[in-house]
C-alpha cells in the first residue's frame, strides 16, 4: 500500500487547485459547464481556447470574482475557494496578473510593489509608512527579476507597455504566491518582450508553486508550457503536451485549424 | 518647470506659517493696528475670516476622501450640520444656565425644562467628543452599507445627495425638537466668554485658523504615508486592490469616518460665530458647493481644496454684497471656465506643469 501510495505521488505531484464538476452560469448563459481539472505544484500549465471558451471565467472563479453556480473549487484540497472573497484568497498566495496591464499609474513602480507586498495588512506600518528591512530587500530583488532595477523612482504610468505587464508580474512575485494566474501576459508586447517575458515565467518555475497561463500565442506557449488544457464552450476539450494538443482533431476543429 | 515645481512644493508647506500668521494677526489687526490704516480689520472682517476658515477645512475634509479615495460625498453638509447642530444645542444649553429662559421652540412644544437628553451637552469638551463620536458613528454606518454593498461612483454621490435632502426635511420638522424652519439662535456665551464680545468672536476666528493648519498637516501625512497610497490605489481601481489582498471596504472607511469628523469640527465652530444654526446647513446647495470649491482649486492636492474654498467663498462675501443678483452667473462661469481650461483644479494644473518636465520623457 505504502509504496503504490509512494509511486502514485511520483505520477501525479502535489495538487494545488483541485476542480470538480464546475458550472458557473450568468442569468441563463453557460459559461462553464461540468469542468473537472487539476493544477498541480511545480508546473506552468496554459490554457488555451478561442473566445468565450470560459478561461477568463475560470480565473475568475479561482480568485474570487465569480461565485460557483455549482461544483467545487480547492485550493490544496483542503480550502474551499468558493466560500472566499477576494480578499481572502489574495491572501491565501493567489497572485493574479489582468489582462490588461493594471498597475497603478499614478504611484511610483516602487510603490505599486510595496503596496502588493503589504498584502493589505499592518495599517499602522501603513501610515507610518514603514516596511521591514527583509520587505525592502524582497523589493530591490524583485526588481532586478522584472528588469526594472533603474526604474523604482519612476511614476508608473510612464512605463512602456511591456514594462507595465512586468511590473504588475513583479507584484505578484514580492509576495511569493503558491499560484499565480496570468491572463494573456504577452498580449501586445513585441517580438523581444515576449522572449524576455517566457524567460521571466520560466524563472518563477518552483516546486512550491504552480503557474497558470491564459495565452493565444501559440509559439510562446509551446515555449514555456509543461501541460496544455483546451478550453471549448465551457468545457475541457483535451489535456497534454503542446505537440498531442496540436494534433488532437477536434482541437484542430474548434480552434487552431480555423 | 523646476521653478513651478520648487514653487509648488514651497506653498504646500508654506501655508502652515501664513495660516499661524493669519492667525496671529488677526487680533493685532483689531486691536493695536488703527482704524485708519489698510490692514485693520474690522469685526466683520476678523468674523469673515472665520467663517472662511471653517469652509476650508471642510473642503479639506471632502478632498481627503474624494482626492484620494475617490468618493465623491455631495453630502458632506451633513456632518458640517451635525457638528453645527450639536454645538448649537450646548450653545443653548449654556444661554438657559445664563438666562434661564428656555427657547422659543421648547416653550411652543409646551416643555417646562430641557430634555434630558440635552444634558450631554451640558459641557463643551463632552460636546466636542460626543460630536466627533456621533459623526464618525454616522459616517461608519452609512460606510458599512454602502462600501461592503461596493456602490460606487455616482451611485453613490446621488445617495450622499438625497440623504442630505432627506435629513434637511427632518430638521425643518417642529416635533423633532431642534427648532424647526427657524433652528437654534439666542446664543449668549461659550465656555463663559460671552458671545457678543469681540475679544470672544476674534479667539474663535483664530482657532478656526490654527484647526485649519492642525488638520492640514495631520490629513497632509497621512495622503503623504503608505496608507494615502493604498487610498490612491483604491481610488484608480478598486478592484485590483482586493485581489491584492486588501480590504478596500476597511480603508474608505477609515477615510470617510476622518473626513465626516473633520466635517463636524468645522460646523462646530461655525455655528457660534454665525451665531445661528438651521436647516439651510444641510441644505443640498451647500454639500454641491463644497465639491465645487474643491474642483477649482483641484482635488487630490489638500492644499487646491483650501484655496479654492477662501477663493470662492473670499468672492462670494464681496460680490454677493455688491451685485447679489449676479452671484450665481459668476460662480456658473468660473466653475465651466476651471472645468474647462484647467482640468484639474487651479493647483492640480500648477502641480502638472511642475511634474511635466520629470516624467514622460521616455514613454
Amino acid at each position: 500500500m505504502q509504496d503504490k501510495g509512494a509511486s502514485m505521488r511520483k505520477i501525479t505531484p502535489d495538487t494545488a487547485i483541485y476542480i470538480s464538476g464546475l458550472s458557473v452560469n450568468f442569468s441563463g448563459f453557460a459559461a462553464i459547464t461540468n469542468l473537472s481539472m487539476e493544477f498541480h505544484y511545480g508546473e506552468i500549465r496554459a490554457i488555451i481556447g478561442p473566445n468565450g471558451a470560459g478561461k477568463t471565467t475560470l480565473m475568475d472563479v479561482i480568485t474570487g470574482k465569480t461565485k460557483p453556480t455549482s461544483g467545487e473549487v480547492f485550493l490544496n484540497k483542503t480550502t474551499d475557494l468558493s466560500l472566499l472573497d477576494e480578499t481572502a484568497i489574495a491572501r491565501l498566495g493567489i497572485g493574479r496578473k489582468f489582462q490588461k496591464p493594471s498597475v497603478f499609474e499614478a504611484l511610483l513602480v516602487r510603490e505599486n510593489l510595496e503596496l502588493a507586498i503589504r498584502n493589505g495588512r499592518g495599517y499602522g506600518d501603513m501610515m507610518r509608512s514603514r516596511m521591514s528591512n527583509q520587505q525592502h530587500l524582497r523589493i530591490d530583488e524583485v526588481l532586478e527579476t522584472i528588469g526594472l532595477e533603474n526604474e523604482g523612482r519612476r511614476v508608473a504610468g510612464t512605463l512602456s507597455h511591456g514594462q507595465k505587464q512586468w511590473l504588475e508580474i513583479g507584484m505578484l512575485l514580492v509576495g511569493d504566491p503558491h499560484l499565480i494566474l496570468l491572463d494573456e501576459p504577452v498580449a501586445g508586447m513585441t517580438d523581444h518582450e515576449t522572449a524576455r517575458t517566457s524567460e521571466l515565467i520560466a524563472g518563477l518555475r518552483s516546486p512550491e508553486r504552480a503557474i497558470v497561463v491564459i495565452e493565444h500565442d501559440m509559439d510562446f506557449v509551446g515555449e514555456i508550457a509543461d501541460l496544455v488544457s483546451v478550453l471549448h464552450e465551457g468545457q475541457l476539450l483535451g489535456e497534454g503536451s503542446m505537440d498531442k494538443v496540436r494534433n488532437d482533431p477536434r482541437v484542430i476543429q474548434v480552434y487552431l485549424g480555423r | 518647470m523646476f521653478a513651478t515645481k520648487w514653487m509648488t512644493k514651497t506653498v504646500e508647506i508654506g501655508i502652515v506659517p501664513i495660516l499661524v500668521l493669519v492667525a496671529l494677526y488677526l487680533p493685532f489687526a483689531y486691536f493695536v493696528i488703527p482704524d485708519a490704516n489698510v490692514l485693520h480689520l474690522s469685526l466683520f472682517g476678523i468674523n469673515l475670516i472665520g467663517q472662511i476658515m471653517c469652509f476650508a477645512l471642510l473642503a479639506l475634509a471632502l478632498d481627503l476622501v474624494w482626492g484620494y479615495a475617490g468618493i465623491l460625498s455631495l453630502g458632506h453638509g451633513i456632518f458640517f450640520g451635525i457638528g453645527g447642530y450639536l454645538m448649537g444645542m450646548h450653545l443653548l444649553h449654556a444661554a438657559y444656565a445664563d438666562t434661564h429662559v428656555l427657547p422659543d421652540f421648547m416653550q411652543y412644544m409646551g416643555a417646562s425644562t430641557f430634555p434630558a437628553i440635552w444634558e450631554v451637552f451640558a459641557r463643551l469638551d463632552v460636546t466636542v467628543l460626543v460630536t466627533i463620536g456621533f459623526a464618525a458613528l454616522v459616517a461608519g454606518v452609512f460606510g458599512f452599507v454602502t462600501f461592503r454593498s461596493r456602490i460606487n461612483g455616482v451611485y453613490l454621490s446621488i445617495i450622499t445627495q438625497a440623504l442630505t435632502y432627506a435629513l434637511m426635511l427632518l430638521l425643518f420638522i417642529n416635533d423633532i425638537g431642534l427648532g424647526g424652519n427657524n433652528g437654534m439662535t439666542g446664543f449668549t456665551r461659550i465656555v463663559g466668554f460671552p458671545l457678543a464680545d469681540v475679544s470672544t468672536q476674534i479667539g474663535l476666528a483664530v482657532c478656526s485658523c490654527l484647526l485649519l493648519v492642525l488638520a492640514y498637516v495631520g490629513v497632509r501625512f497621512l495622503a503623504r504615508s503608505g496608507f494615502g497610497r493604498a487610498l490612491i490605489a483604491v481610488r484608480d481601481d478598486e478592484a485590483r486592490m482586493r485581489f491584492l489582498g486588501y480590504r478596500t471596504h476597511m480603508l474608505k472607511m477609515f477615510a470617510w469616518c476622518l473626513s465626516a469628523a473633520l466635517a463636524a469640527l468645522a460646523g462646530m465652530l461655525y455655528v457660534p460665530q454665525v451665531g445661528i444654526v438651521n436647516p439651510t446647513i444641510v441644505s443640498p446647495q451647500l454639500s454641491v458647493e463644497i465639491a465645487v470649491w474643491v474642483a477649482i482649486g483641484g482635488r487630490g492636492t489638500l492644499i487646491g481644496a483650501i484655496v479654492g474654498a477662501i477663493l470662492i467663498n473670499g468672492l462670494k462675501f464681496w460680490l454677493s454684497s455688491q451685485l447679489p443678483s449676479v452671484w450665481p452667473f459668476i460662480l456658473a462661469g468660473v466653475t465651466v471656465a476651471i472645468t474647462v481650461y484647467f482640468g484639474n483644479g487651479l493647483w492640480g494644473t500648477l502641480k502638472a506643469a511642475g511634474h511635466a518636465g520629470q516624467g514622460g520623457v521616455d514613454a
